[in-house]
C-alpha cells in the first residue's frame, strides 16, 4: 500500500542523502521524496511517498527516526491529510489538438503558462490521481517532455508535525 | 591570548584539548599529509595523551574497537585524508554492527580544494553514511570543538556506535577561541511505561519455560548481577548471542551459553523448549535464530532494547519494551513473583547431559589428535579471570565462543555482525592497550593473514598479546560449508601457503612455540602467559576439524546437526 511519510530534518548538509540513502540500504523504494525550507529556515520538510505494508513502514519509521539530524518523523493518513502535486507538461501545439488540451486545462483547472507555435506548456495542481488522470487525457495528443513535483502534504486542522523546539 | 577562561587556538590543537576534555588518554592512528598539524599537535601534548602508531590504519580502527570492547570507554582513531580515510571504513563497519562506541577523526584536503579529486582527496563522510551512526564534515573551525563533543554524545548514547568527524587541513590550521567543558553524558533514553513492565511481569509469571535471552546490547551494560537475580528468582536459564558471550562467567550454573547457528547443544534447545523468551539487548539475527518462520514458534517473546527499530525487526514479538534497558530490565525483576519451575530445571539437566554426551563422543573419536576442544581445554586451565580473549573470524572463532570460560563481563574483543577477518590482532593490542591485561589472541592462518603486519606494533609497544594461531592450512569455515554444501569441492579454501610462521615471528622479533602436540601446546603457552609482551604459538589442527553443532543454513534447530559421523 501508499504511504505517506513527513520528516522534519535539520537544514544541514548532506541531510537529504542521509534519509534518501537510509531508504535504499534498508531497501525500501522511493515513489516521490519532495523537499524544501520551512518558515524556520533551520529546518527542512522532506515528504516521501513510498510502497508498503505494515511492517515495513513502521521499520521505516523507525529507522529514519534514529538518524541524528531528523526532528520528527510521522505517517500522513490519507483522511486526514491534503496533498498535492503540480505538473509541467509540454505538448504539441497542433491545429487539430489545440482546442481538445485547451478544453482539457480548463476542466481540470490548468494553466496554459507557455505557448509557441509548436508547443504548448501546462501547469496543472492536484491530487497524485488527478496529475494522473490529466497525463492520460494529454498522452495522445503529443506530450514532448513532463515534469512532476512529487507530492507534498499537511495534516488537515491546527496538528502540526513539530512545535519547533529542537529535541 | 587568554581572556574568560577561553584561549585562542589552532583547530589542530583544538582537537587534541577536546579529545582530553573529554577523558580520552589513548588513540590510535597513523599520521599523513592532511592531517601533519593534528600530528604536531599530538607531538606537544604526548604527555597527557598517548598515541599508539599501528602498521596499518585499519589495525588502528579494530584497535580502538577493542580498545572500547574491553573499558566501556569511546575508542578514538586518526587517520590522514584518501586512502588512510578509506583504510578504517571496515573497522568502522564492524564497530557498527556490533555497536561499539567509536570516534574516528580524519583530515582533509583544505576547503578550496574539496571537490576537485585532489590528492588524497576522498569524500569520507559520504563513504562512511551508511556505517557510522553519525559523521561530520567540519567547515568552520568556530564549530570544532561542539562538533567533537556532539560525536562523543551520540558515540556513547542508546545503542553505541562509531561516528566520524572530517576535518579539513584548513580548518585545522585556522584559530579561534577554546574554552574546555566538562565529559558529555549520553542522551537520556525513554523510561518504559509501567503498563507495560506489568505486562512483561504478568508474562514472566504464567510461564513455566523461561529463557533468558542476552545479547551485546546487555553485555557490557554492567547489569550481570540483575541478570542472575532474575534468574534465581523465576528458576529461569540464561543464553547469549555471540555477542553476549563474557557478560557472566561460564562457571555460573544458570548460563547455558551461546544459541544458534553454532551454540551449544542445550542452550539452543532450551531456546526452542523455551514457552518464553526474554530477549535483552539483542537483535535475533538470522546466525541466532536460523529460519525466522520456525524459530521459537511454541515461545512468547518478550524484547528489550534501546533501539525502537530493533524491537520486531527479524522475529514478530508478543511484548517489545523501548528505552533504557538497565532499568527497564530491575523494575521487572523487582516485580515478578519468586517461582520454582521444577520440570524446566529437570528437562535443562536433561538436556546438559545430552551435550556433555555429545562432547565426549567427539572427543572419544578423535583419540589423541589435537582437538580445538584440548586446546581450549588447556586455555581455560592457564588463564584467569581477567585475561582477554580476542579472536578472528571463522572456526576458531565459534570454538572460541563454544569452549572459553570467560571469567566475568567485557573480557572478549571479536567482530561478531560484520565477522570480520583480519580483526583480531588489532583488537588484541588495543584490549591490551586499555587495560594491560595479558590478551590471548585465538586466530587461524586465514585470518592472521590478513593483518598480521600489526605484529610489528605489538613488538613495538611490547604488548601482552598471546597469539595462537589454529594452523589447518585451510579456510576451514568456508571448507566446513563446501563439505556440506558444495560436494567437497574445495574452491579457493586449500591456502597450500609455504608461511613459516616462527620465522615469521623471528621477523618481527617476537618469541614463539611451535605445537604440534597437546603436551607441547600446554608448555608453550604456559610458557607465552608467563612472558613479558607478545609470543606466538603456531599449533596445528586437522583440517577437516568441523564447528559443531551446526544448523545448516536458512533451517531450523529440527535441522540441528550434532556429529560429524552423520554428515
Amino acid at each position: 500500500m501508499r504511504n505517506v511519510i513527513a520528516v522534519y530534518v535539520e537544514n544541514k548538509y548532506g541531510v537529504l542523502t542521509r534519509v534518501a540513502g537510509l531508504f535504499m540500504r534498508r531497501g525500501f523504494n522511493i515513489d516521490s521524496l519532495t523537499v524544501g525550507e520551512t518558515d524556520d529556515p533551520a529546518y527542512s520538510r522532506i515528504t516521501i511517498t513510498m510502497q508498503g505494508d505494515e511492517y515495513e513502514r513502521h521499520q521505516v519509521i523507525n529507522q529514519v527516526k534514529k538518524l541524528h539530524n531528523v526532528k520528527k518523523v510521522k505517517l500522513l493518513e490519507a483522511e486526514s491529510s491534503v496533498e498535492r502535486e503540480l505538473l509541467l507538461v509540454k505538448v504539441k501545439n497542433t491545429p487539430d489538438t489545440r482546442g481538445e488540451i485547451m478544453a482539457a486545462a480548463e476542466i481540470f483547472r490548468a494553466k496554459i503558462i507557455n505557448y509557441t507555435v509548436d508547443s504548448l506548456c501546462v501547469e496543472v495542481t492536484g491530487e497524485p490521481s488527478k496529475i494522473k488522470a490529466f497525463i492520460e487525457v494529454m498522452k495522445p495528443l503529443g506530450i514532448i517532455e513532463m515534469c512532476r513535483t512529487g507530492v507534498v502534504a499537511l495534516e488537515r486542522g491546527a496538528t502540526i508535525l513539530e512545535n519547533k523546539s529542537p529535541k | 591570548m587568554q581572556n574568560n577562561g577561553k584561549t585562542a587556538m589552532t583547530g589542530a590543537r583544538i582537537v587534541i584539548e577536546t579529545l582530553i576534555e573529554q577523558g580520552v588518554t589513548d588513540v590510535f592512528g597513523y599520521p599523513g599529509g592532511q592531517v601533519l598539524n593534528i600530528y604536531d599537535e599530538l607531538y606537544l601534548a604526548s604527555g597527557r595523551i598517548n598515541h599508539v602508531l599501528t602498521a596499518h590504519e585499519q589495525g588502528a580502527s579494530h584497535a580502538a574497537d577493542g580498545y572500547s570492547r574491553v573499558t566501556g570507554k569511546v575508542g578514538v582513531v586518526i587517520a590522514t585524508s584518501g586512502p588512510g580515510a578509506t583504510n578504517l571504513v571496515t573497522g568502522i563497519a564492524t564497530a557498527m554492527l556490533d555497536s561499539i562506541p567509536m570516534v574516528a577523526i580524519t583530515g582533509n584536503v583544505p576547503t578550496n580544494l574539496i571537490g576537485r579529486d585532489s590528492f588524497q582527496e576522498i569524500n569520507i563522510t559520504g563513504v562512511t553514511i551508511p556505517i557510522t551512526k553519525h559523521n561530520y564534515f567540519v567547515a568552520d573551525v568556530n564549530e570544532l570543538a561542539d562538533t567533537i563533543r556532539e560525536a562523543f554524545r551520540i558515540a556513547k548514547s542508546g545503542r553505541p556506535g562509531p561516528v566520524l568527524i572530517d576535518i579539513p587541513k584548513d580548518v585545522q590550521t585556522a584559530v579561534c577561541d577554546f574554552e574546555p567543558q566538562g565529559v558529555v553524558e549520553p542522551y537520556p533514553q525513554p523510561i518504559a511505561p509501567d503498563e507495560e513492565i506489568d505486562r512483561a511481569v504478568e508474562m514472566i509469571n504464567a510461564c513455566e519455560r523461561p529463557y533468558i535471552y542476552i545479547g551485546g546490547g546487555a553485555a557490557g551494560a554492567g547489569m550481570t548481577r540483575d541478570i542472575m537475580a532474575l534468574a534465581e528468582k523465576i528458576d529461569g536459564y540464561i543464553g547469549c548471542t555471540f555477542m553476549g558471550l563474557s557478560a557472566l562467567s561460564n562457571s555460573y550454573d544458570r548460563f547455558l551459553g551461546m544459541q544458534g547457528m553454532h551454540g551449544r547443544y542445550a542452550s539452543s534447545m532450551a531456546n526452542k523448549d523455551a514457552d518464553l523468551i526474554i530477549g535483552l539487548g539483542v537483535r535475533f539475527s538470522d546466525r541466532a535464530t536460523g529460519n525466522t518462520a520456525k524459530y521459537a514458534r511454541g515461545a512468547k517473546i518478550i524484547q528489550i532494547d534501546t533501539d525502537l527499530a530493533e524491537i520486531g525487526k527479524n522475529v514478530p514479538v508478543d511484548i517489545g519494551i523501548i528505552g533504557d534497558i538497565v532499568s527497564t530490565f530491575s523494575r521487572i525483576l523487582a516485580r515478578v513473583k519468586r517461582r520454582e519451575r521444577p520440570e524446566w530445571g529437570a528437562h535443562i539437566a536433561a538436556l546438559k547431559a545430552e551435550e556433555a554426551r555429545i562432547d565426549c563422543e567427539a572427543e572419544k573419536q578423535a583419540g589423541g589428535a589435537m582437538t580445538p576442544k584440548k586446546i581450549f581445554d588447556v586455555i581455560n586451565e592457564i588463564k584467569d579471570d581477567d585475561t582477554i580473549i580476542a579472536t578472528d573470524v571463522g572456526q576458531h572463532q565459534m570454538w572460541t565462543a563454544q569452549y572459553v570460560n570467560f571469567g566475568r563481563t567485557r573480557r572478549f574483543a571479536s567482530s561478531g555482525g560484520l565477522g570480520t577477518m583480519g580483526y583480531g590482532l588489532g583488537a588484541a593490542i588495543g584490549a591490551a592497550v586499555a587495560t594491560g591485561d595479558r590478551t590471548v589472541l585465538i586466530t587461524g592462518d586465514g585470518s592472521f593473514g590478513m593483518n598480521l603486519n600489526e605484529l610489528a606494533t605489538a613488538v613495538t609497544y611490547n604488548s601482552p598479546v598471546v597469539i595462537v594461531i589454529f594452523n589447518n592450512g585451510v579456510l576451514g569455515m568456508v571448507r566446513q560449508w563446501q563439505t556440506l554444501f558444495f560436494g567437497q569441492r574445495y574452491s579457493n579454501t586449500v591456502l597450500g601457503r609455504k608461511t613459516d610462521f616462527i620465522k615469521l615471528a623471528d621477523a618481527f622479533g617476537l618469541p614463539r612455540r611451535r605445537a604440534e602436540n597437546i603436551d607441547e601446546f600446554r608448555a608453550a603457552f604456559s610458557e607465552a602467559m608467563r612472558h613479558d609482551g607478545p609470543f606466538l604459538i603456531d599449533t596445528y589442527i586437522d583440517m577437516d576439524e568441523f564447528v559443531l553443532p551446526m544448523l545448516p543454513p536458512g533451517g531450523s534447530i529440527e535441522d540441528m546437526i550434532t556429529t560429524k559421523a552423520k554428515v
